[in-house]
């Protein structure tokens, strides 16, 4: 069967699956709408959030940026996993507690103020936009290049598949519909590994296949092979650091912080029957994540040993430009690979030294697409690869579109506006948000301002520098104030926008930067994109500071911090 | 003092000494210790702080939260603030 064909039949069946899930279960109330009926399994709760995490970033990104960058893209596994320790401890039970629906909700209770709730919003909203953007290119490039459609058609197609199940269904519908979603994601990420880490290595487990020997015979370790190709080449050793220690911390700190504050991903532990399983599914959600944030290091590895080794067989011998393998040709015809023949003897060199590598563009995003291709794995395996892409993607965006909707229709219209809403009012209007958001994500993903990687960075350090702290102050802080949150949510949330428009360009449009986007030019070398840790950092000292300068919160405020803090009911 | 401060109290230093924990695995072991760690090799060909950087903070993370949750549950019912 053609790989054409193949695809059509794995990508069609995985999608009958998720429509007839979300048709299955329908969403009647509110509750059921946002928050499931808070009747989700602890186990099945922690699935359904591992999917609803991993992105298309996760899945198709994360292994070519450790393909290339090595031991410094430790900072997307460790990032992106020790958040869910400071979610589980300082976070998910107290807010399960509380029992509301949305994270504004929360924050305008505890700081008695409508002022919060919005800016509350504000931060969500424009951190999840911001997320399903990019989620949104992603669902296109997918759809495109897998059904070999034009980009703008399968944009469209994936929009209409979101809306219909994401609108219809609700939490319950998308809760379920994850669990299937990631089911097919972590399927189609680890069957590849598994193969091409015995290949290799001779090892199935593709965890300690990345610790192994090679399995020619040589003896010699996989990552000590792959350093010394890299370093013969003129590379930079895989497995040593290469950028500054501070960034490498600052980065890490920033998306863990992130993680924690990311609206869509703590809603998820509102939707579990008790305080205790609140606890429990954090650690069952970071299980499932960690299945595929184990294997993408040997994933990244092994790709590039595969690569390399494709185009340089024998040391000193390099791939003649005309026997090219058909994965090569492919992703030429892409644009994402590219060949420039400098010297003119027809062969692919591909060295460190800018001046004479002739692999001009290798983009780091084909890296697991074209994985089984380079491997040689059969066609299913690459079909499946493809089904496990675009459920990495709608999955996120359906769970950022319900944080956006559940935003605009509770905490702004019945919270504030429109406070005599009916349920069935508040649903509809949810439902017309969600469409709303999605038409604006599918615009700026027909038009991309050309900026994935500063989209994942504002949205974390977003996130970060606002919601994280006015969370976790109003939980263990009693003396943090209406003032004080508002006053620390802004400035966290300000500086680090200000940071970021300043290397990246206001708004992001080019050449509008203040300074050029270097380490160079850097705050004592830290990236735009790590400099959600100290926003964070600004907003719990104003916060705190202002708090001390100004009037304690009302005892029933203090009442309803001592009530958190216990999963049982206080008796006064 | 009252259970319910007490509880509290406990509450803090569990978490306290996980995230001294969460700290050292990530931070110390995977970033700052590194390339000092990086001279020992462990299961098979890995350098010791890459490891840690790759694989080891993971593994840590998920025992820590149940770990915390586990402890935490005896704590409700040590000083009798669990649900019905």
């Amino acid at each position: 069967m053609s790989l054409q064909l193949m695809t059509y039949l794995v990508v069609g069946a995985t999608f009958a699956l998720y429509i007839f899930i979300a048709i299955k279960a329908k969403a009647s109330t509110t509750g059921e709408f946002y928050v499931a009926g808070k009747g989700v399994h602890p186990v099945l709760n922690g699935m359904a959030t591992g999917a609803d995490w991993m992105s298309a970033a996760s899945f198709i990104s994360m292994a070519g940026l450790i393909a290339f960058k090595g031991y410094d893209a430790s900072v997307f596994l460790m990032g992106w996993t020790g958040g869910y320790c400071l979610l589980a401890m300082l976070l998910a039970p107290y807010l399960r507690k509380y029992g509301k629906f949305t994270v504004p909700e929360f924050i305008g209770d505890r700081y008695y103020s409508n002022i919060a709730r919005v800016v509350a919003v504000i931060c969500l909203i424009t951190a999840s936009l911001t997320y399903v953007i990019g989620q949104m290119k992603g669902i296109g490039v997918a759809f495109s290049r897998f059904l070999e459609l034009p980009f703008e058609t399968g944009l469209v197609v994936g929009m209409v598949i979101v809306f219909i199940y994401a609108v219809l269904g609700g939490m319950k519908g998308v809760t379920y519909t994850q669990i299937a979603q990631y089911c097919v994601l972590i399927f189609a990420y680890t069957v590849p590994a598994i193969f091409i880490s015995l290949q290799l290595t001779g090892n199935p487990i593709p965890q300690l296949g990345l610790g192994s020997t090679m399995a020619d015979g040589s003896g010699v370790f996989l990552l000590d092979k792959l350093d010394k190709t890299l370093v013969d080449l003129g590379f930079h050793a895989y497995t040593l650091q290469k950028g500054s220690t501070l960034n490498i911390f600052m980065y890490t700190l920033s998306l863990m912080i992130g993680t924690a504050g990311l609206p869509h991903v703590i809603t998820r532990f509102f939707t579990v029957p008790k305080v205790k399983d609140a606890r429990s599914s954090v650690g069952w959600s970071l299980v499932f994540i960690a299945i595929l944030y184990t294997t993408a290091p040997a994933v990244g590895a092994m790709a590039r040993l595969n690569l390399m080794n494709t185009i340089e067989p024998e040391p000193g011998v390099s791939l003649a430009y005309a026997d090219r393998p058909t994965w090569f040709k492919n992703w030429e015809k892409t644009g994402l690979l590219k060949f420039k023949d400098k010297n003119g003897d027809g062969k692919i060199q591909y060295v460190g030294d800018k001046k004479k590598n002739e692999m001009v563009k290798v983009d780091r995003d084909i890296m697991v697409l074209a994985n089984p291709e380079i491997a040689g794995l059969p066609n299913w395996v690459i079909a499946l690869v493809a089904a496990g892409g675009i459920a990495a993607a709608l999955s996120t965006a359906a769970g950022l579109l319900l944080a956006i909707s559940s935003a605009i229709s509770h905490d702004i219209l019945k919270g504030i506006f429109a406070k005599g809403m009916t349920d069935k009012q508040e649903l509809l209007a949810g439902r017309i948000s969600m469409g709303g958001a999605i038409l604006v994500a599918g615009y700026f993903g027909l038009h991309p301002p050309g900026f994935a990687a500063q989209v994942v960075a504002l949205a974390f350090g977003l996130a970060a520098s606002s919601i994280f702290p006015a969370l976790m102050m109003g939980i263990f802080v009693k003396r943090v104030n209406n003032i004080g949150a508002i006053c620390g949510m802004l400035s966290g949330l300000g500086i680090t926008l200000v940071y970021i428009f300043w290397f990246k360009g206001w708004f992001f449009i080019p050449d509008t930067n203040m300074a050029p986007n270097d380490a160079a030019h850097w705050f004592l070398g830290i990236a735009p994109e790590a400099f959600g840790s100290i926003g964070a950092m600004v907003n719990f000292a104003v916060a705190y500071s202002v708090s001390m300068i100004t009037p304690p919160p009302p005892e029933h405020i203090q009442h309803l911090v001592e009530d958190i803090r216990v999963p049982g009911i206080i008796k006064r | 003092m009252s259970n319910k401060d007490e509880y509290w109290r406990a509450n803090i230093r569990l978490v306290m000494g996980c995230l001294v924990v969460w700290f050292v695995v990530s931070y110390g072991c995977g970033i700052l210790l590194a390339p000092a760690l990086n001279s020992i090799h462990i299961l098979g060909g890995y350098p010791l702080g890459f490891w840690f950087a790759q694989q080891g903070s993971i593994y840590t993370f998920v025992v820590l939260i149940f770990f915390y949750a586990w402890r935490m549950n005896q704590l409700d019912r040590k000083f009798g603030v669990e649900e019905d």
